[in-house]
């Protein structure tokens, strides 16, 4: 007979215990959800309305090319779309970059590990406009990186204000972000396994494409989504290391909210949002079909 | 394959880690159809032995030969010798299907030729319809199956079995100890097995390699060794002895426990210092003015199919395995016949093992549970 009351008991323990926690996450990450979908369905006197969404999908801008021919384009449908593109770009560079880095330090032994993880780690530290503006000054027409090639007799190139100095910025941000996951995914990893890869033939290439690559998928999912989804929304790269020439989304909704359109901004980051979830299911379903009976 | 061709020959192998030797001048011949066990307990070098074999350590100093090759460096990928790892390493993210095409694919077998090795594989470990099954969902013995016959699907020259059965529990290993035989005469390919577990070695294997302390103690068949153990320390491992100190008189006679005995052993120095061991199964218990040597009975367990007595002989504890019951306390005689003595060499091992003053059950099964978690 006790037993029940015993057990609603408990329950009851168990929600007071966790209600600070409820009503924290209810406050800083509910409510602002619920006050962003709100802000883009509203006008500046709180009338229901599509306008801000429909504005994403129609707002038109004319375009001047070097030329002097004009083009009329969708504003926001470039900008996402340039927004989408390097965030796949940098996310590939880090994924290239990253996973042998991963491996390296996974092979490693146990002390090199954890000081070049501590070495990874230590630039995520500092603040990220800091180093946005350290990489200004290596990148500059006159910065470190042109006066090496001029010492070296390559001659100066032109890296800043180019999509390549956005993409060189976004990388060494979320770099760590990628490494980290496959790293610790590997590193868990049963050395008998690559043991047995060899020893039923398979030569080092072929052990990493085989058995290291596949058990190492769930890690990769992780450090693609923990760098696109940043990369997507990212601002401030592009208008310093861009000049200000590639205006990205995040750029978008940062001017809106500056500029004081608040509904706007809340319809853009809404869209943005809706977007990165439906991604991320998707993204999901696949690697659960194919990561069967992973870690 | 033919039973007289050495596949594999150890010559003078040996291995530090740190500057611990683990191996200390090993010389091995494996040959053709054998099923070769690697015996001694834990930290005597015989996993590391296996792995030599397989590639994946390399000696300080010695040789290794493949069929008359020296194969020192030939990385494991190449050597036609696979291994069934101690807790099986099959890949988690195949099913038990694709985790025995394994090596087929590497090789680009043709796929119907893959399908039909797979499936006669599975056929042999017994596991015909598990091929979609997802590996980490089976049980110990299955995965044990699979391992086994994704090691024997490239039909390699020789199969090494690194304690494949020691995460079973008794009964399974019983029938996979039959069953791994069966496999290897069904095949004709070597295996070589690595155990600390003396009755798996008996039972199964065509040789057995006793080591200890990184070195090998002997090498025989499972009667040679169990009958003729070459010192103390052979004597002790294999089965339960009592090992006492002797004097050979001469040629088939000699002292031990204050009495003389004729024997079936020669070739020692004339009052030469021996090691004597006498198998607790044969010595027969007779009436106390009968027997050879007089003893008081100290301990009496029953075990099923004998009792296992302890007597005291002039301080020293025999064990004595008998269907005869005698009461504790009891004095009785002992009655040996010459061919139950077996006569040994004094080793370094000599004085270390066969007296059971000290002996309990109990903390032999600590021993054998620990010695099962390492290596």
């Amino acid at each position: 007979m006790s037993r029940p009351r015993r057990e609603n008991r408990s329950s009851l323990v168990t929600r007071l215990t966790l209600a600070p926690y409820s009503l924290w996450a209810m406050l800083f990450i509910l409510v602002p959800l619920v006050f962003v979908a709100y802000y883009a369905f509203t006008d500046n006197n709180m009338h229901f309305t599509f306008d801000n969404i429909a504005k994403f999908f129609n707002a038109t801008s004319v375009i001047t090319a070097d030329d002097g021919s004009t083009q009329t384009v969708h504003t926001y449908m470039v900008i996402f779309w340039r927004s989408v593109k390097l965030a796949v770009i940098s996310t590939i560079v880090c994924l290239i970059i990253g996973y042998p880095i991963a491996y390296i330090i996974a092979r490693a032994q146990p002390r090199a590990q954890k000081m070049i993880i501590t070495l990874i780690m230590i630039p995520m530290w500092m603040n990220f406009l800091i180093r946005t503006y350290a990489w200004m000054t290596i990148l500059q027409d006159k910065g470190l990186l042109n006066n090496l090639f001029a010492a070296l007799g390559l001659g100066r190139a032109k890296i800043i204000g180019t999509e390549s100095a956005v993409v060189i910025g976004m990388v060494y941000d979320y770099l760590p972000y990628m490494i980290l996951p496959i790293y610790s995914i590997m590193a868990k990893m049963d050395d008998r396994l690559l043991e047995a890869a060899h020893d039923l033939g398979c030569n080092s290439i072929s052990t990493l494409r085989r058995v290291v690559f596949p058990l190492s998928l769930p890690g990769v999912v992780s450090g693609v989504t923990m760098v696109l989804i940043p990369s997507i929304s990212t601002f401030y790269i592009s208008q310093k290391l861009g000049n200000g020439k590639f205006f990205l989304i995040g750029d978008a909704i940062e001017g809106q909210y500056v500029a004081n359109n608040l509904h706007f901004a809340a319809a853009i980051a809404f869209i943005l949002m809706v977007i990165l979830l439906i991604a991320m299911a998707l993204m999901k379903r696949y690697t659960d079909s194919r990561v069967q009976g992973g870690v | 394959m033919d039973k007289n061709k050495k596949i594999i020959e150890l010559k003078n192998i040996s291995k530090s880690y740190d500057g611990n030797k683990v191996l200390d001048d090993i010389h091995l011949y494996i040959y053709g159809n054998e099923f070769l066990t690697l015996l001694g307990p834990s930290g005597c070098g015989k996993t590391t032995t296996l792995r030599i074999i397989g590639g994946f350590e390399t000696p300080d100093t010695g040789d290794v030969m493949f069929l008359g090759d020296r194969i020192n460096d030939v990385p494991a990928h190449k050597r036609n010798v696979n291994t069934v790892f101690q807790r099986y390493a099959l890949f988690p993210h195949l099913n038990v299907f694709d985790n025995v095409a394994f090596p087929l694919r590497e090789k680009k077998v043709p796929r119907g030729e893959i399908e039909e090795k797979v499936t006669e594989m599975l056929r042999l470990v017994k596991l015909t319809g598990f091929e979609k099954r997802n590996v980490t969902r089976l049980s110990g013995g299955q995965q044990q199956r699979v391992a086994i016959a994704r090691a024997l699907v490239s039909h390699p020259q020789v199969l090494l079995l690194d304690e494949p059965l020691g995460a079973l529990d008794l009964k399974l290993r019983k029938d996979m100890q039959q069953e791994l035989k069966n496999i290897q005469k069904a095949t004709g390919i070597t295996f070589v097995f690595v155990t600390h577990d003396q009755e798996e070695a008996l039972s199964m294997s065509d040789t057995i390699v006793v080591m200890s302390e990184g070195r090998i103690q002997q090498i025989g068949t499972p009667t040679d060794i169990y009958n003729e153990p070459k010192n103390a320390f052979v004597a002790d491992f294999i089965g339960e002895s009592n090992i006492v100190d002797g004097i050979m008189r001469e040629d088939f006679r000699v002292t031990f426990s204050g009495h003389t005995f004729e024997c079936v052993d020669k070739g020692f120095g004339k009052n030469e210092a021996v090691d004597v061991v006498v198998r607790p199964e044969d010595v027969d218990i007779v009436p106390r003015e009968k027997g050879m040597l007089q003893g008081t009975v100290t301990s009496v367990t029953f075990m099923g199919v004998h009792y296992e007595i302890i007597v005291d002989i002039n301080g020293f504890k025999w064990m004595i395995q008998t269907t005869d019951y005698c009461a504790e306390g009891s004095e009785i005689g002992l009655f040996i016949e010459p061919d139950a003595i077996h006569i040994m060499k004094k080793s370094e091992y000599s004085g270390m093992f066969g007296d059971y003053s000290s002996f309990s059950m109990e903390l032999d099964e600590l021993s054998d549970a620990e010695s099962e978690e390492d290596e």
